[in-house]
């Protein structure tokens, strides 16, 4: 953990988020109060921090409010299909493992249309970073139930209330198979930088389950009062930690979710996998 | 010359053998009848040659890795049938309007749906030229021999690099699972056509240049940082809203293979010459055809056969000509009718059309054709 001198330190050191931008794309299509620019922010001083270069960077997203990002960033950008980022990105990063692949998608993108291919890309374990905007809704389509939806909440498909449990991003990316598994918020932007830095480092498939908020159709529909609040009652009070949870009491962490890396083993990254073994045989053998 | 020694192959392997001459390096998909050959050929041939295999989770997983494979700068292809291609139309829009050259093999069997797995069918024409949303360019090569899988997967190739788009070679069961001997092609007997490389400053580099029906596609990661979508867009490839653009690109991507039919097309014409009945078919339909058209000849009857080697474009030209100077165009096909109105549209009344429908799982039958062409005689 870093001090907090050392943290203002940080923060005040001039970052040139324009290095990293398309300004001329600017401005973007999210509204205001919305997460998906904080985790953008986090991403880009991330990808600072772990010194990759522009040119290797294949930047790879569904569709929804989440899979704009890519036309925003000075990167090789592919905005795909609903659903089908990961396939996409599989193909790219197979054909050419020596591109960063970072696969920017929604929750609804992820893990409804797109589930087959989020748990598939998991157990090849190939090498890319998945950020899932976990909003718990369909910011895009105008705030219908996502598969992150809690229950009793209200969509404009589920006006009576979501009956639907819903999915949890890292246990389901960690049964799949990947190798780093991880969960942060828009509202602790420094813990998040770290984590995606974190992420964007290990080899093989690392998921980041992000948590923020559209308050546009989740917040208003659900009655929070400000973009803010909602942050607040959902990013700050109802997450905790999984360094601090070892210290709460079972009855201190009801109803709050874990932030942090979860999840984080070494087994071998398919690419390599591919190169090592296959093609080895394949041309050895006459 | 010295005779070149003959293989047995199998249509499917053919297919294989025509990737790999054409120098494709990428291939993602997903198994299913009749068609599982060219993915498990791939798996074998790709590693040999420095490409990649990758078995996808399905058939959308399958085209859209390969789409990425192909924007990645490999020749890329996926194969599939029946179910299979209707799981794919989604991301085969995709290719065509984000111009990603990609090849597509669908080896037709008996649908809807599940249908007859086993069974030969050419009942996919319409869904290769409709088979997505929206208003999209096609192109697909029809072979119908063993030997021609091979030369028309090099073709498919070809024509994806040069116009990027995505192309289609379609065939039924028979030619896929059929074997005959084939000479596999030297390295320089056959064209093999590259995309055009961008050589331009990345900072000029447009991946959908204004200047150009086709523009040059850069690779990711070689300096041309551009971006992909599948939303109307710009020359820069960033969405727009701008009417005049979407309408101008709309119609270029179409216009990529229109203005270009008469380089595209291929047909093969058998004793048309004096003809006073034509045949008109593809595939293995085709093969029954021209074996009716030897008998029927035998007997001094006048009739000839129109085969396409490019069903996407339709030939147009070829088929109106055709309809002036013949009585009557007799059009066979494994379906309930899916050409017989292509060939009806480009014969505009000249002449009689009639189609031969088979859905029944087994081939067209030289003899149903010889006894519809006598008909018209
Ligand atoms: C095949 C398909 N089905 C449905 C849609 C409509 N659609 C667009 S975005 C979206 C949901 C996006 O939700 P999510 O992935 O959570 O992203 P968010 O907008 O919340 O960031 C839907 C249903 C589509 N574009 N394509
Ligand atoms: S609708 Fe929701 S998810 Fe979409 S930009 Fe607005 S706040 Fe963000
Ligand atoms: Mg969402």
């Amino acid at each position: 953990m870093s001090t907090i001198a050392e943290k203002k330190e940080k923060v005040s050191v001039p970052f040139d988020y324009n290095k990293y931008l398309r300004p001329n794309k600017l401005p973007h299509i999210w509204c205001p109060g919305c997460g998906h620019g904080i985790v953008l922010k986090a991403l880009l001083r991330a990808i600072d921090r772990a010194g990759l270069e522009k040119d290797n960077i294949c930047m790879v997203s569904g569709i929804g409010c989440s899979s704009r990002t890519p036309g925003y960033v000075d990167f090789n950008t592919l905005h795909t299909l609903h659903g089908r980022a990961m396939a996409f990105a599989t193909g790219v990063k197979l054909a050419k493992p020596e591109l960063k692949v970072i696969v920017i998608t929604g929750d609804g993108d992820a893990l409804a249309i797109g589930g087959n291919h989020f748990i598939h890309a998991c157990r090849r374990n190939i090498d890319m970073t998945v950020l899932v905007m976990t909003n718990s809704t369909y910011g895009m389509t105008g705030g219908q139930y996502s598969p992150t939806t809690p229950l009793d909440a209200i969509a404009t498909t589920s006006r009576y209330g979501n009956i639907e449990p819903p999915f949890d991003a890292c246990e389901m990316a960690r049964a799949s198979g990947a190798t780093f598994v991880a969960r942060g918020t828009a509202y602790h932007t420094i813990e998040l930088e770290k984590t995606v830095h974190d992420a964007l480092v290990h080899k093989g498939t690392s998921v980041i389950d992000i948590i923020d908020a559209c308050p546009t159709y989740f917040g208003r529909a659900n009655k929070f009062k400000s973009a803010t609040h909602m942050m607040e009652a959902i990013e700050k009070d109802g997450t905790v930690n999984v360094k601090q949870a070892e210290k709460l009491t079972p009855e201190q962490l009801k109803g709050k979710v874990l932030r942090g890396v979860l999840h984080k083993v070494e087994r071998p990254e398919y690419c390599e996998q591919y190169e090592n073994l296959i093609m080895q045989k394949a041309t050895s053998k006459k | 010359m010295a005779q070149k020694k003959k293989r047995l192959l199998q249509g499917n392997e053919a297919c294989v053998e025509g990737a790999i001459y054409a120098g494709c390096k990428f291939y993602a998909g997903y198994p299913i009848t009749p068609s599982t050959e060219v993915a498990e050929g791939m798996s074998v041939r790709l590693p040999k040659v420095g490409g990649k295999f990758i078995q996808m989770e399905d058939e959308i997983g399958g085209i859209a890795a390969a789409i990425g494979g192909s924007l990645a700068g490999l020749k890329s292809m996926t194969a599939t049938s029946g179910p299979g291609l209707s799981l794919k139309q989604e991301c085969i829009g995709y290719a065509c309007i984000a111009e990603v050259p990609l090849v597509i093999v669908d080896v037709m069997r008996g649908g809807p749906a599940t249908g007859y797995p086993t069974g030969p069918s050419q009942s996919d024409i319409m869904a290769a030229k409709w088979g997505t949303h929206g208003d999209h360019p096609v192109i697909a090569v029809t072979p119908s021999s063993v030997p021609e899988i091979l030369t028309e997967t090099v073709r498919a190739f070809n024509l994806a690099e040069q116009y990027r788009t995505p192309v289609m070679v379609l065939y039924d069961e028979i030619v896929g699972h059929m074997r005959e001997p084939i000479a596999i092609p030297e390295p320089g007997e056959l064209e093999v056509v590259d995309r055009e490389k961008a050589t331009c400053k990345p900072e000029e580099y447009f991946p959908y240049d204004d200047r150009h029906l086709v523009a040059p596609l850069a690779p990711f990661g070689s300096g041309y940082r551009f971006h992909v979508t599948g939303l109307n867009h710009k020359q820069d490839g960033f969405p727009t809203n701008d009417s005049k653009v979407i309408d101008r690109n709309n119609r270029r991507i179409i216009e990529k293979v229109e203005t270009n039919k008469e380089r595209i097309w291929k047909n093969e014409e058998t004793a048309l010459d004096d003809a006073e009945v034509a045949i008109f078919t593809i595939g293995s339909t085709a093969r029954s055809a021209r074996f009716a058209v030897n008998e029927l000849r035998k007997s001094g009857l006048k009739v000839g056969l129109l085969r396409p080697l490019t069903i996407w474009p339709f030939p147009d030209a070829a088929v109106a000509e055709l309809s002036k100077r013949v009585n009557a165009i007799i059009v066979p096909e494994m379906n309930l009718g899916q050409m017989v109105h292509e060939v009806e549209r480009c014969a505009k009344g000249n002449c009689e059309v009639e189609g031969i429908t088979r859905v029944d799982g087994e081939p067209i039958t030289p003899a149903q054709i010889m006894h519809a062409v006598r008909r018209f005689l």
